[in-house]
């Protein structure tokens, strides 16, 4: 590593770290609001909205459910979002606040956006600045992010609580716990995020698009497309390219920053442009740069930090937060490197440099883009500034395989935590074993029902990734949308469905993945691969805060030290190898052999 | 007095046995058959072939696994015998044995540690003949009587069993007294003392009355006796999957799950990137069952179930038969243990060491009296007394015949016992009890002698005055001797995390003493049952698992709150229907030893499971490049192993997967290394052996077949 990528590296999880403290214990004091839900502080000001909301819908916040019926509210809820979302999508022709006029979105692309962003993967299939109107971005998407968000926090929220109570019936009001969390948590950081970025430059706007005339003329080549979007290819598979030259430029406008905001906060992620946070109304300067990163880490380790305190052990919580610290630097060194060393074959077709510069923003470089393009895979965010498609094979390995160890390492808000919480218990249950106790985590029993939801939790995304990839490659319709030949093609599907069944959102876009297979078959692996581990997630919250809690002796498996931090990397690491070896071997890992032998 | 002598007797025995126990390790006694015996090892190895039967093999989801990738590779093989197969004869057929192997390996695995429990169950039921019964027609010994087979009695007759015969059930002993020799169930050879009423009543089906007589009530129909039970346990027919087993075989199917969709999604992936690379062939159908079964947790799946009745067996060997397989478990979840004083933490005698004189009298005239006092006293108190004497002063036990001496006798109403001789009235008894004796006959009790009786007390041993007449001459200091080497086993349960708490009906000042003294973390003063009880119930209510033993009817209810509870094989029926385990010695000590044993199956199925994932990731080193070796021959960058081609590479590691299982089995059985040690200590030096050598194991083993294979031109 530079000492550039050191030095931005020790910032960034410097302010970090300082940041989220005090949020997590914020964000404590929010959730254990419970059952009467009074605050204190300058937040109590928002409480009068809280009560009508509850009045509103009839809901009586200090009544606490099992975990079966704070489920079924939680899946409800996201089930209506997506049906309105896919409705408002239909019919946007008709409906204000659509300067461009864009018609209505088609029932494929309507369907996969709907549950991609009610699933917080934000994956997306379109171009948003040529087919989602103002409103559609506002009223569905961006409530979505917040709504996405609230889904994964209330989550972690419940299971934080199943390991907190002792022999408890309930793990809480559901329609409380999303209000409160998106009232008192959510929304306030988003509005301070979106005026930070209006007042570095990012618009905020309902202005009809502009066309600007540019000083120069530019001539570029496209690829030729079809009707439907795709890319025509000539005989031997190659896309076809078409030149084009123009001086006219056109520049899309709209609400982006208050958008910009809670994609990064919520870990969301999908852009309001294209170019997602390359682009410079979204993303304007470096510091603008800094903070969007800094908000997708934000709420994952604040919560972290949160759960330390409510368990009542804040070193629980460092231990949890250390582990994912360490993976997220070795992904980082790694990526970085390999970006660095760029390609070889650069140099000898007459390049100063190999270094990769191939998809990235100059005004990032190579060390703010492989951060970027780290932290946007560690945490299920999904929102870029370089294309993943182009970095090298290993730069463009550690993405996916962040991806791919489940998005735990900080991962999506919530999310991160819950997931990372599984591999704990999946890690004291083998060592637990190797100390010779039947295994506890945090003072609760982990027997055959925290056994079974854990498999459950952990075989659902890998078997999603693993099986929708199958299909992909062997069908016509898979292979259709690849567009690079050879091992990168592969790739280029296996991230797509990781991406999806992981709820990241982000792509090696060379994949045109805007067809009814891609988009019904990536909304299959989106839902199941959110829903298929919160429900086992929220069942074990239910069982746990059943259980009563056990004292801690010496013979009690230590999960505060250094020891348990490393039991847990391996543990991740471990399933995640193990899952997915095989596939990375064909893809990126030739892709790199390939590469150097050249 | 001959309730304390049954005491002494069976602490004694308890003792020894503890102490054979410690030098002998894990062999046990009963069976000193070694791991590998042949006796043994040829049953079961006829036995590994006929669990090969489906449905037998269904039971073990990870096992099933391979044994339909076994007929799958056979049919292929078949296939490819016929001249159109997908890859060699020779190498599907290799391919195929080797599988076979593999489940053969983990059958007679399972094989061996049942014919081992089976030998235990043989040697135990041999004990157990039919014998003939004097069946008599009420509860005394003068009823009328008949000859009867011991198979015919029922629960509720009555039975006469005299000298010689044996006991033929288990029953509870009604009327008379007799020693008896349990050394057929205990190992023990020294006699233990039945007779009705009190503690020490219940006797068991196959042991014999050495002398006297005595009445029994028959307590259990034929089948269902103790011996029955315990031999069905130990047999494994009833052997149930604990809860534990359960849960780790949810996640060994999860890794299963996750391997077969791995290696099944690895066939379009395979034929997609020959489609791209245009180079190649895709990957056999034998490589990827080669691939699967190497990477499914094979290697604990085998040994899981031997693990388990390993467990209970080992717990055999020690003399204890758990009723269920979840009590050896949650023995090892134990987090306090509630011990009771006498016979686990002190010798069950108390000893005289020191003659504390009143004002006025000399230490060797108390010395003399002390000793005329205890001539007849056969308790372990009363002769160390005598001895006392005479190594202190040699006064030397004299015979009392020509002085007309009278012996007068220990009873529950006078609590005092002496002699009577040349006018002389000595006695020795409790303080209060001599207080009112010396007072009644006009005599005074010195202040001093108060004082120094408290004294005694206070250092946590039992003053016994003596008086001559009227005149009391001063305190005998009984002291209890705690056991040698119990304050280390205390600091280990410690450093495990273990709390110990002294159980005692001693008054809160002994009790403090004496606990100092073991080093116990806590203890109970004056406990009466319903204490115990309550006691159980505060550390369960904080979350604390709780171990305790007890023989009494009385402990019958503390028993049954325990989570793990150890009957004494001497104790009542009550107590021992209570309890989850039954220790055959009537050793109270061998608690810790239960919970070790507890602690070590947990750990060997912890370690091994470990070690089966961490095998994984040279598998895949040597089976990855291999099987894309024509599509990809950049991928042989990944043959770190530099093995020889991709069919050795391949034939290794399913060669390896299948050895290692017969590599383990001694450690299946015998159980991982149990050092007492704290968590965080025992988890890095398991995770060390374990984990990493479970990494780098498979390299080196990998390559050696590998190198083998090649030496013996077999690839």
């Amino acid at each position: 590593m530079t000492t550039d990528a050191i030095l931005q590296l020790a910032l960034f999880l410097g302010v970090l770290f300082v940041l989220a403290w005090p949020l997590g214990a914020y964000i404590a004091h929010i959730i254990r609001g419970e059952p009467k839900g009074e605050q204190t502080g300058p937040i109590r000001l928002l409480a009068p909205i809280e009560r009508v909301f509850y009045k509103l819908a009839g809901v009586d916040a200090s009544e606490e459910t099992g975990w079966k019926s704070y489920a079924i509210g939680l899946l409800v809820f996201n089930l209506v979002g997506v049906v309105l979302t896919y409705a408002l999508q239909r019919l946007q022709g008709y409906l204000p606040l659509n300067p461009q006029g864009f018609g209505a979105v088609s029932p494929d692309l309507a369907f996969n956006t709907a549950i991609s962003f009610a699933t917080n993967t934000n994956w997306q299939s379109y171009t948003p600045e040529t087919t989602m109107s103002y409103l559609t971005q506002m009223l569905q998407l961006t409530v979505h992010n917040f709504f996405s968000a609230a889904t994964g926090l209330v989550v972690v929220v419940a299971l934080i609580r199943g390991f907190a109570r002792k022999s408890a019936g309930s793990v809480g009001n559901v329609w409380a716990d999303i209000t409160r969390t998106t009232l008192y948590i959510l929304l306030p950081l988003s509005v301070v995020f979106a005026l930070v970025f209006v007042g570095q430059g990012a618009i905020q706007n309902f202005k009809p698009y502009q066309d600007v005339h540019t000083v120069q003329a530019t001539t570029y080549q496209q690829p030729k497309l079809d009707k439907v979007g795709n890319a025509i290819k000539d005989a031997k598979g190659n896309p076809m390219l078409e030149d084009v030259t123009t001086q006219t430029q056109t520049l899309a406008m709209g609400p982006v920053a208050s958008q910009e905001a809670i994609k990064m906060l919520g870990t969301n992620g999908g852009g309001f442009f294209n170019a997602n946070s390359a682009h410079p109304y979204e993303n304007p300067t470096p510091l603008t740069n800094f903070l969007q990163m800094l908000a997708i880490f934000l709420i994952p380790t604040a919560l972290v930090f949160a759960f330390g305190r409510m368990v009542g052990d804040w070193r629980q919580g460092v231990a949890v937060l250390a582990a994912m610290t360490l993976i997220f630097v070795v992904a980082y060194g790694v990526c970085v490197w390999a970006e660095q060393a760029g390609n070889p074959a650069l140099v000898s077709a007459g390049a100063d440099s190999a270094i990769n510069m191939e998809g990235k923003e100059t005004r990032f470089g190579i060390t703010a883009s492989a951060l970027f393009a780290t932290i946007t895979t560690a945490a299920s965010c999904g929102a870029v500034n370089a294309m993943h498609d182009s970095f090298t094979p290993l730069g463009g390995l550690v993405p996916m395989g962040l991806i791919q160890l489940g998005e735990v390492v900080f991962g999506g808000v919530g999310s991160g935590l819950y997931g990372m919480l599984v591999y704990a218990i999946l890690a004291v249950f083998i060592a637990g074993l190797m100390v010779g106790r039947t295994p506890e985590y945090l003072g609760k029993k982990i027997e055959i029902f925290e056994m079974k939801m854990t498999a459950i939790a952990i075989l659902v995304t890998p078997i999603l990734v693993l099986a929708c990839t199958g299909i992909a490659v062997m069908l016509t319709a898979g292979k259709a949308g690849v567009a690079n030949p050879g091992a990168h093609g592969f790739s280029e599907i296996f991230y797509a469905f990781s991406s999806a069944a992981n709820n990241n959102g982000s792509a090696f876009a060379g994949l045109s993945a805007n067809t009814p297979f891609y988009n019904s078959l990536l909304a299959v692996a989106m839902w199941f691969g959110r829903f298929g581990v919160i429900v086992p997630v929220l069942a074990m919250a239910g069982s746990l805060a059943a259980k009563k809690r056990l004292n801690v002796t010496a013979g009690t498996l230590p999960t505060h030290g250094p020891l348990f931090v490393v039991l847990l990397i391996g543990s991740v690491m471990l399933v995640g190898a193990l899952n997915y070896i095989p596939g990375l071997a064909l893809g990126p890992i030739v892709e790199h052999l390939q590469m150097i032998a050249h | 007095m001959s309730n304390q002598k049954t005491n002494a007797v069976r602490t004694q025995a308890g003792y020894a046995g503890e102490n054979q126990v410690a030098q002998s390790g894990d062999t046990g006694r009963r069976d000193k058959l070694s791991l590998l015996d042949p006796k043994l090892v040829t049953p079961a190895l006829i036995e590994s072939f006929k669990k090969l039967a489906p449905q037998i093999q269904w039971r073990n989801p990870v096992m099933f696994v391979v044994y339909i990738g076994s007929i799958l590779t056979t049919i292929l093989f078949i296939q490819a015998l016929g001249g159109n197969g997908e890859a060699s004869a020779g190498f599907i057929g290799a391919i195929s044995l080797w599988l076979w192997f593999t489940v053969l390996f983990a059958n007679f695995a399972e094989a061996l540690a049942e014919g081992r429990s089976k030998a235990q169950a043989e040697s135990l039921r041999s004990t157990k003949k039919n014998v003939v019964a004097k069946k008599l027609s009420g509860p005394s010994k003068s009823a009328s009587r008949q000859i009867e087979s011991s198979a015919d009695l029922r629960k509720g007759d009555y039975v006469l069993v005299e000298a010689g015969d044996v006991i033929p059930a288990d029953g509870e002993v009604v009327e008379g007294v007799a020693s008896v020799d349990e050394s057929a169930i205990t190992g023990e050879s020294a006699p233990v003392i039945r007779e009705s009423g009190g503690d020490f009543t219940a006797v068991t089906g196959g042991t014999r009355v050495l002398s006297d007589w005595i009445v029994v009530r028959v307590s259990v129909n034929p089948g269902e006796a103790f011996l029955d039970r315990m031999i069905a346990m130990v047999e494994g027919a009833k052997r149930q999957k604990t809860p534990n087993e359960i849960a780790l075989t949810i996640l060994l199917v999860a890794l299963t799950i996750v391997f077969l969709v791995v290696t099944v999604t690895l066939l379009p992936f395979s034929a997609y990137s020959v489609e791209v690379a245009k180079a190649g062939v895709p990957i056999s159908i034998t490589a990827l069952i080669a691939l699967l079964v190497c990477l499914i947790p094979t290697t604990i799946g085998a040994l899981l179930s031997a693990i388990g009745v390993a467990g209970m067996s080992r717990m055999m060997q020690a003399n204890v038969i758990a009723t269920s397989g979840r009590a050896v478990e949650a023995a090892g979840d134990v987090d306090v243990l509630l011990l009771d004083k006498t016979g686990t933490i002190t010798l069950g005698n108390r000893q005289a060491s020191a003659f504390i004189p009143a004002p006025g009298v000399s230490e060797k005239e108390l010395a003399d009296a002390a000793q005329l006092a205890s001539l007849s006293d056969e308790t372990p108190e009363g002769r160390s007394i005598v001895v006392l004497a005479k190594q202190k002063f040699a006064i030397r036990a004299r015979e009392l015949s020509e002085h007309n001496a009278h012996f007068v006798a220990f009873t529950a109403q006078t609590r005092m016992s002496g002699v009577d001789y040349d006018g002389r009235q000595i006695r020795k008894g409790a303080i209060d009890a001599i207080k009112k004796h010396v007072i009644a006959i006009g005599g005074s009790f010195p202040d001093a002698v108060g004082k120094a009786a408290d004294e005694v007390s206070r250092r946590g041993s039992t003053p016994l005055l003596v008086s001559d007449g009227e005149r009391v001459l001063g305190v005998i200091e009984l002291k209890d001797i705690v056991k040698g080497g119990i304050k280390e086993r205390f600091a280990e349960l410690r450093a495990m995390g273990i709390k110990t708490v002294m159980i005692t009906g001693d008054n809160p000042l002994t009790a403090a003493a004496i606990a100092a003294e073991a080093g116990v973390d806590d203890f109970l003063a004056e406990a009466k049952p319903e204490d115990k009880l309550a006691l159980i119930r505060n550390h369960q209510a904080e979350g604390r698992l709780v171990a305790m033993t007890g023989d009494g009817t009385n402990d019958a209810p503390a028993l049954a709150q325990a989570d793990v509870a150890v009957a004494m094989n001497t104790g009542t029926q009550a107590a021992k229907e209570a309890g989850n385990m039954v220790d055959l010695d009537s050793n109270p000590t061998k608690l810790i030893e239960i919970v070790e044993i507890g602690k070590q199956m947990l750990m060997t199925r912890g370690s091994l499971t470990t070690f089966s994932v961490a095998n994984d990731i040279a598998k895949y080193f040597a089976i990855i490049p291999a099987a894309f070796a024509s599509t990809y021959p950049q991928l042989n960058a990944l043959n770190v192993m530099g093995l020889n081609s991709p069919s050795s590479a391949i034939l290794s590691a399913v060669i390896f997967n299948a050895i290692i299982i017969v590599f383990l089995i001694p450690l299946a059985l015998k159980g991982v290394k149990y050092r007492a040690q704290g968590a965080a200590q025992l988890l890095r030096t398991n995770l060390l052996i374990y984990g990493l050598g479970g990494i780098i194991v498979p390299f080196v083993g990998i390559k050696v077949i590998d190198l083998l294979l090649v030496a013996l031109h077999l690839t």
